[in-house]
């Protein structure tokens, strides 16, 4: 399987991507913002980080960059993109997914584990994961997911709901809202569900002296399911 | 342009005496441009004129240091070819002028420090103090330092992995922000400041040059008084985004042969970059101004030369390989000018618009800077406390322990390192909040610790004792989580120099440091100074800091501070003597300031931390914490909140005062868990190398428990502890 990770000047979690994606099996390749075309790819892989420093809006200049419009007519055709953090405020500001993600409610950064529940299956990024709740990663000053009534009434409907933030016990509610988002989203797809976009980093935990392995399942899954 | 004079000279910051040897040395009055840099190269920031002397005293060898002070920062090897380039720096005064940007700035700059010599930053550190809690600035600055901090660090992507946060009121007019940075380097690809060869092309890469910063190095070496908010424009403005290009494209030029040196443009800008480079490779260096990248108009050679504008980077290249290096800076969008050479005059030569507009040896700048051996007076040991019974008669060891773990210098400090991104780069196997925060070396079985530490408090008491203390301190925090302690920077913060007495404090610091870090050869091997952290007349607590790395050949052998199993035996190692003058609980519960520090044994601490190395090594202890502030029931709290277990403590034996025993700050100790079944091998090997310890107690259950006198549940006594920020930042 052939892997793409998109670096934007600003990116910063694309090594780990990159190694995280190596790790479960993917043949992975680093593509440079300035590049017209992307190679030959299974999954296209927007990194988290700070792309052309977040100015003007998180994720609103990498929205115009050179290579977005591969990655717009790669995921069109139905091929599999994929926006961790950074790269979920992009695919939004693309519109390739709704919605927007604001300033946190408490307007700090957040670094800390999370719990999240898996609310759609039906797709290649869930589809064999046994676990409904993973505990997973942040780290995000704007991660507070938002979008229109109406919206919000077809993402709804469509299941394009992914994961919400919850606690251990699968408990989306107020009080386990992290950054104030909508219906506790932490994570959209598009209607086809080839699209994924969420905040929490599963290649941060990726193996077990790190925050913790939930991110395992997540690319193994990944893989076996492409 | 402006008459130079005396008075010119003094508002520049400089002294009578000063201006006059500029002018005997150069035989002429010097121009407004030189005289600029004269102020900016002799200030106390750039020129350690009170502290060199001083600083000599320093132990800075060792088999594991590649480069000692002296260079951007030090290096140490970590085995195989991998080195760890690491610095602790200040920038205390424009953190309290303008927190966001001077602590943004502060940890871009020691950034800069450590990529300049061809190492990837992996960690971030701070230490960070405030006045008391109660003071009206404390809570604003807290807020505007904590997130520069987050906004800057991360931004680039590197890992804040461990800090420190101290409240005292010797800080209300002066706080202090002390930013550290860990890079990895391969051992044969450093790169250094020193220029070789002549005609070498001098290049200027990074960020345009602005207004901003103009004299930021005088301001860091002048005391505060009621106008400081009108130095707002000193105070430089970070832009984290154009560094992490700058670090990207730096690293890609590096992995080429086309530098011979390279140093960032810190305190200073330009003079100090450009004339420390020439310096160090006994040349003269040429530059022509105009050619100079500027963001604003009309910038005069003055301007030029004394901005402090941020992610700029000075290069020597070799001849001919300009177009090879503009290639990496176009790439990443970043200004590239060649804007001077270097010269065999041994002269800096400054040129704006064909015209020549400075001239001065490099040696005036540089090697006659002044040094002076100021005035200092010895401190005394101040005399024990005799705390008689009746002082600790109505005491409640319950109420003791919730009052010392809602002190502000205790409590936790989640609220703060929750905003700062500590796992990128997917490494950091230990986070804040333990010992030390440890990252591993990628793609390796090793990993290297660090931590920050520092003890007003004792220095205040006892300079000398507290200058031993905190680099004790420093490598208990190393051999905690089972890592060698290898070497330590340190960022001294000291009062006014011209008084006797704080330069007393700092030179009794130092000496306390050096006897320290010889003994436990744990060398210096960087740092920075910064004096006058003094405010009409009121200066801080002497308060070094001693940002300390440790390396874990294999982190599968890291330890942590969380209880393991129920059943397990808790063990203190090291000897309580119940030392209370300038403890916690002495200051917080029985309200005595006075009294000397905790005495600190070098012989103890060296055997007592190998001896726990070897008892790790034979896998025979599960979990570690170093006993410091607030003593062993402190410590012993803080890993039964962290893992969520009990403690049942067994009697004390013979005549001991239980408050002493247990919020006693004596040194050289640590909480070690064992098992069962290892029980015996333990005592048998502590007691073959004469190491004192005493059997504590048990992991067991939910609450805290010793006989009769206290009963406290872990998840009461952690709802405490995690509070008390949380509340005090929303009120």
């Amino acid at each position: 399987m052939k892997s793409s990770v998109i670096i934007f000047p600003g990116s910063n979690c694309d090594r780990d991507m990159d190694v995280a994606l190596k790790k479960f099996g993917f043949e992975n390749q680093m593509v440079w913002h300035n590049d017209a075309e992307i190679p030959k790819s299974d999954l296209i892989v927007l990194p988290g980080g700070f792309s052309y420093g977040d100015y003007l809006r998180c994720g609103s200049i990498a929205g115009k960059s050179r290579i977005i419009k591969s990655v717009i007519d790669f995921a069109n055709s139905g091929g599999l993109v994929l926006g961790i953090c950074n790269g979920f405020q992009i695919l939004t500001e693309t519109g390739l997914l709704p919605g927007i993600l604001q300033q946190n409610k408490y307007l700090n950064f957040i670094c800390k584990n999370v719990f999240v529940k898996i609310k759609n299956k039906e797709n290649k990024y869930f589809k064999k994961i046994k676990k409904e709740v993973l505990e997973l990663h942040i780290a995000h000053n704007e991660g507070n997911y938002f979008c229109s009534k109406n919206e919000l009434k077809s993402i709804e409907d469509n299941g394009q709901i992914a994961v919400t933030y919850c606690d251990h016990k699968g408990n989306d509610d107020d009080k386990n809202n992290p950054n104030g988002a909508l219906k506790n989203i932490a994570g959209i797809f598009n209607k086809d569900k080839n699209i994924l976009g969420m905040m929490p980093h599963p290649e941060r935990m990726i193996d077990p002296f790190l925050s913790g392995e939930d991110g395992s399942l997540f690319f193994e899954n990944l893989i076996e399911s492409l | 342009m402006v008459d130079v004079n005396e008075k010119i000279a003094i508002e520049h910051g400089l002294k009578s005496d000063e201006y006059k040897k500029i002018c005997d040395l150069l035989k002429r009055t010097p121009n407004i441009t030189e005289l600029g840099i004269f102020s900016a190269m002799w200030n106390e920031h750039c020129s350690y004129k009170s502290s060199r002397r001083h600083l000599k005293k320093l132990h800075t060898k060792g088999e594991q240091v590649i480069q000692g002070p002296g260079e951007n920062a030090g290096i140490v090897d970590i085995e195989d070819d991998d080195a760890i380039v690491f610095k602790i720096e200040s920038h205390n005064h424009p953190s309290f002028i303008e927190p966001y940007q001077g602590a943004a700035t502060g940890v871009g700059g020691i950034m800069r420090d450590v990529f300049t010599m061809g190492a990837r930053p992996i960690a971030n550190l701070n230490s960070i103090h405030f006045g008391s809690p109660d003071h009206e600035k404390t809570r604003n600055l807290l807020r505007g330092v904590v997130k520069g901090i987050g906004g800057y660090g991360n931004c680039i992507g590197v890992p804040t992995i461990a800090g420190q946060t101290c409240f005292d009121e010797s800080y209300n007019g002066n706080i202090l922000v002390n930013a550290m940075t860990l890079g990895l380097v391969n051992k044969n690809k450093i790169f250094y400041s020193k220029a070789a060869g002549i005609n070498k092309p001098v290049i200027y890469v990074g960020s345009k040059t602005g207004r901003d910063g103009i004299h930021g190095a005088s301001m860091a070496s002048a005391i505060f008084d009621d106008k400081i908010e009108e130095k707002k424009p000193t105070v430089q403005v970070g832009d984290p985004f154009t560094e992490k290009l700058l670090l990207e494209a730096c690293l890609e030029l590096m992995a080429g042969k086309s530098i011979i040196s390279i140093q960032d443009m810190g305190a200073a800008g330009l003079t100090s970059s450009s004339i420390e480079m020439a310096s160090k490779g006994d040349l003269g260096i040429e530059i022509d101004l105009t050619k100079v990248p500027c963001r604003e108009e009309n910038m005069t050679p003055y301007e030029i030369m004394l901005s402090e504008s941020q992610e700029r980077m000075l290069i020597v290249l070799e001849e001919g390989k300009e177009n090879e290096a503009k290639k990496i800076f176009d790439k990443w969008n970043l200004d590239f000018a060649v804007i001077g050479k270097t010269t065999n005059s041994k002269n800096i030569e400054l040129f704006f618009k064909n015209k020549k507009v400075a001239e001065i040896p490099i040696d005036f700048l540089a090697e006659n800077a002044p040094m002076y051996d100021r005035k200092w007076i010895k401190a005394k040991l101040p005399k024990e406390n005799k705390f008689s019974k009746d002082r600790f008669k109505s005491l409640k060891l319950s109420d003791c322990l919730m009052k010392v773990l809602i002190d502000p210098n205790i409590a936790d400090k989640e609220w703060i390192w929750d905003q700062y991104d500590h796992t990128v780069m997917g490494d950091t196997i230990q986070k804040p909040g333990g010992n030390a925060g440890v990252v591993r070396v990628h793609g390796t079985n090793k990993a290297v610790a660090a931590s920050v530490d520092s003890s007003a408090t004792y220095c205040y008491a006892h300079p000398l004792t507290g200058g031993k203390q905190v680099v004790c301190e420093s490598w208990r925090n190393m051999i905690s989580v089972g890592a060698k302690p290898i070497a330590i920077t340190n960022c001294l913060n000291f009062g006014n120099p011209e008084k006797e007495k704080n330069m007393g404090e700092f030179v009794e610091c130092v000496e306390g440091i050096a006897e320290a870090s010889k003994y436990l050869n744990y060398p210096v091997v960087s740092g920075n100074v910064s004096f006058y952290n003094e405010t009409k007349d009121k200066g801080i607590k002497p308060t070094p800091s001693i940002g300390g790395i440790g390396l874990l050949s294999n982190y599968n052998k890291m330890m942590t501070m969380e209880f393991k199993d129920e059943g397990n035996y808790l063990f203190v190692i090291g000897k309580t003597e119940g030392h209370l003058d300038q403890s916690i609980f002495a200051r917080n519960i029985l309200t005595e300031f006075n009294g000397p520090p905790p005495e600190v044994n070098l012989f103890n601490e060296k055997q007592n931390g190998n001896s726990i190395l070897n008892l790790k090594n034979k896998n025979l202890i599960e979990t570690c914490h170093d006993v410091s502030l607030g003593g062993i029931l402190t410590a012993i709290s803080k890993m039964g909140i962290k893992s969520g277990k009990g403690i049942k403590l067994f009697p004390l034996e013979g005549l001991v005062n239980k408050f002493e025993y247990f919020f006693g700050e004596d040194q050289g100790r640590y909480i070690i868990e064992i098992k069962p079944e290892n029980l015996e091998n333990v005592e048998n090997m502590l007691k073959k190398e004469s190491i004192h310890f005493d059997k504590l107690g048990l992991v067991e259950g939910d609450k805290i428990t010793y006989e009769n006198d206290l009963k406290l549940s872990i998840d009461d006594i952690k709802e405490g502890y995690k509070k008390w920020l949380k509340e005090y930042m929303v009120n």
